[in-house]
């Protein structure tokens, strides 16, 4: 008996280490955020110190924070997806070709979007995980097939008139009390899109099933160790498969959400999104050795992320190569510090 | 997965069956046989593909011009990049993705070294070789920051670069400030199109010096010995007296110096750039040249023939696509096909399968499809 308890409670220890862990680069990415938007009300004062601005965030970076979170989930089992932003276009494509040209409505539009990210979830999860193909390479293959196919499907861009998608797409949703006089002293009540909402239930649904189902569970299991896990009776192919399948329903998902805040496909649709994904989730505290991480903290590094690019702007350095480098460099600094955590954590 | 199971059946065709094992099992099978594929489909589709005639360039001179000879061409940057993609490849089991990235970069240098920091220039404002050299310094350094994020700070490779791959083309931009400096010298563009009076491509020459330098490296120094034994145990590589880190450094390294030699070839051609445009999507066929050539995509061991004769089949498959018509930007779709099946071929489950199994490979197919 003294033996199952000490095992017991040496299992429950390390698991609250394991959850510290989590928790404590979530208040990390958390107090930077804070940190970095009042610092930015405070010494850049203007347009920051409006709530329409930090809500303006969330409308411009909805489909951002579908797509992040989705590869958060990727990132907590091991792997890694950077065809995110080529499929967010092809969806944009896909669904502004059938709105327009094949006489579409907004649930053959979902449907098709939510359909493509399947397609690509089915096929890149299944070469990941039951082929062992270092996920890497396959979701290149399936950002630079997805980059291609939107080019088949249009070069133009194509311009949306369709009535009832417009009516969604201006759809604003007013939130009470955050509103502001302008300079007439006319009061403007502030808004979110359509999008930032459903993003929200995203990311509390995904919060929801990371932390108390069995399948959130097995995404942190897997990620921490493929053995232990198998060990532990959890089918690891099947989990890896479903995370992957899970992300790019997401990317569809984001698809759809860019279109909605766009309003026309594009070949530039989500260019580098894959980037700003990959870097909201390792600033959110998701290790890209996986087992750690937080789709909470995704939320947060995506707007920390967009904090500091607009904070860049406004200092000046507004052309557009600075917003490039500064994704990179904030990216480089969190992976740097990732690397240096870990290996003090290996030595001790 | 399933393990392979010896069939009785299969011992009574052993003849057969062994030699399409020693066939499979050779390094050089896939891209042999997809180049094979290749030269048959043009042949049958249109035999007028491999012919060569001499045509007048503009500056009047007689030069070779043919499908075959834009293959030989065009292939040079990426074969100079296959070279250093494999050493990173087999130190460290992960590719470098920013290389197009860099290769713009070092355009954007040498470019702006030559225009003097003007918009556009009629002669060249600097040596050529100091310019092209400062090039190379250049992106030896942003492949030293690489390597010092994947040996020192144990980031995985592709990853690691992804912050390059993000950032270099901004970088690229910025060096110029955004504008799109032109030269017009005709000395400059020696190097991309023809030496006065010579009737073959001058990035051939390059490529063959590349090669050539690079067989002798591994032929006369440890550099191939160690980058494979780092690639495939570090630590016995370090018990052994080895320093894997800066080795996985070293490659790095030498992968920018190629980087920079293919940037150079690339802006010389037209004497311009386009900072978005300039190398895109060539970091997908490097890594495909790599895996072309028979390489683990995971390090350890690696064949730097392989690489080249890869990067040769691709460039064939590009120019082919090319003639009939396949639109530029609807390439990687076709590529990324390609890309899948020669993983799919190459993953240990299904090489299983294949040398077990003679019919494996039409199953394979039909899985990806």
């Amino acid at each position: 008996m003294p033996n199952t308890t000490a095992v017991n409670r040496q299992g429950r220890l390390k698991e609250r280490v394991a959850m510290s862990d989590t928790n404590l680069l979530l208040a990390i990415t958390v107090v930077v955020f804070f940190i970095l938007y009042l610092s930015a009300v405070i010494f850049l004062g203007g347009s920051f110190t409006k709530p329409q601005n930090f809500l303006n965030i969330l409308n411009n970076n909805a489909s951002l924070i579908v797509l992040s979170c989705g590869m958060s989930i990727v990132m907590i089992t091991g792997g890694i997806d950077i065809s995110v932003g080529a499929v967010t276009c092809l969806v944009c494509m896909i669904c502004a070709v059938n709105l327009e040209q094949q006489g579409g409505n907004i649930l053959t539009m979902i449907l098709i979007g939510l359909g493509v990210g399947l397609a690509f979830g089915v096929v890149q999860g299944f070469l990941v995980a039951h082929l062992g193909i270092q996920p890497f390479i396959i979701s290149l293959a399936g950002m630079f097939f997805a980059k291609g196919m939107t080019t088949i499907v249009s070069k133009e861009p194509v311009r949306v008139t369709n009535e009832a998608f417009l009516a969604v797409k201006d759809t604003r949703i007013i939130v009470p009390g955050l509103g502001s006089n302008n300079k007439l002293g006319q009061y403007v009540p502030a808004y979110v899109e359509v999008g930032v909402v459903i993003a929200l239930v995203v990311v509390v649904l995904l919060f929801c099933l990371l932390r108390w189902t069995k399948l959130g569970r097995a995404f942190y299991a897997v990620g921490g160790n493929n053995q232990s896990a198998n060990m532990l009776g959890i089918n690891v192919r099947q989990t890896k498969f479903l995370a992957h399948v899970l992300c790019s329903m997401l990317a569809g998902l984001g698809g759809i959400l860019y279109f909605l805040h766009v309003g026309s496909g594009d070949v530039a649709n989500g260019a580098g999104d894959e980037m700003n994904a990959i870097a909201s989730s390792i600033i959110g505290g998701t290790l890209l050795t996986g087992g750690v991480g937080n789709v909470a903290g995704t939320f947060f590094g995506v707007l920390s992320l967009n904090t500091i690019k607009r904070v860049v702007a406004s200092l000046g350095f507004d052309e557009a190569w600075w917003s490039n480098i500064t994704v990179a460099a904030m990216l480089c600094l969190f992976l740097v510090v990732q690397s240096i955590v870990l290996l003090r954590k290996n030595k001790k | 997965m399933t393990t392979p199971v010896k069939n009785p059946e299969t011992q009574v065709r052993r003849p057969d069956e062994s030699l399409w094992k020693r066939l499979t099992r050779q390094q050089l099978f896939i891209p042999v046989a997809a180049l094979v594929l290749l030269v048959l489909f043009n042949l049958i589709a249109d035999p007028t593909f491999f012919t060569v005639s001499v045509k007048e360039n503009s500056l009047g001179n007689p030069v070779l011009s043919g499908n075959m000879v834009s293959v030989l061409d065009n292939a040079s940057e990426l074969v100079i990049l296959a070279i250093g993609m494999t050493l990173v490849t087999a130190s460290s089991g992960g590719q470098d993705i920013s290389v197009g990235a860099t290769m713009t970069i070092a355009g954007s240098v040498i470019l702006r070294l030559v225009c003097g920091g003007q918009a556009a220039a009629d002669t060249m404002q600097m040596n050529l070789f100091l310019a092209v050299l400062i090039g190379i310094v250049v992106t030896a350094l942003f492949g030293a920051f690489n390597g010092t994020l994947v040996a020192y700070f144990n980031i995985q490779p592709m990853v690691a670069t992804l912050i390059m791959y993000t950032a270099g083309r901004s970088i690229a931009a910025w060096i110029n400030n955004n504008q799109l400096p032109i030269i017009n010298d005709v000395a400059f563009k020696y190097a991309g199109t023809f030496l006065p009076g010579i009737p073959v491509p001058t990035p051939i020459f390059i490529t063959a010096l590349m090669v050539l330098v690079f067989w002798l490296v591994l032929k006369f120094t440890n550099l191939g010995l160690y980058t494979q034994s780092v690639g495939i145990n570090p630590n016995s590589s370090r018990l052994n007296g080895l320093n894997p880190k800066m080795i996985k450094l070293l490659t790095y390294v030498i992968l920018g110096v190629c980087v920079a030699v293919a940037g150079y070839i690339r802006i010389s051609r037209s004497g311009s750039i386009n900072y978005s445009r300039n190398a895109e999507n060539i970091e997908m066929d490097a890594i495909l040249a790599v895996a072309l050539g028979g390489n683990a995509l995971s390090g350890g061991k690696f064949n730097i023939y392989g690489s080249i004769l890869g990067a040769y089949v691709i460039q064939f498959l590009t120019t082919t696509l090319y003639k009939y018509e396949v639109p530029s930007t609807a390439l990687p779709a076709y590529k990324a096909v390609v890309v899948i099946l020669l993983v799919v071929l190459s993953a240990p489950v299904v090489r299983e399968k294949l040398s077990s199994m003679k019919k494996a490979p039409v199953k394979a197919v039909k899985e990806v499809s």
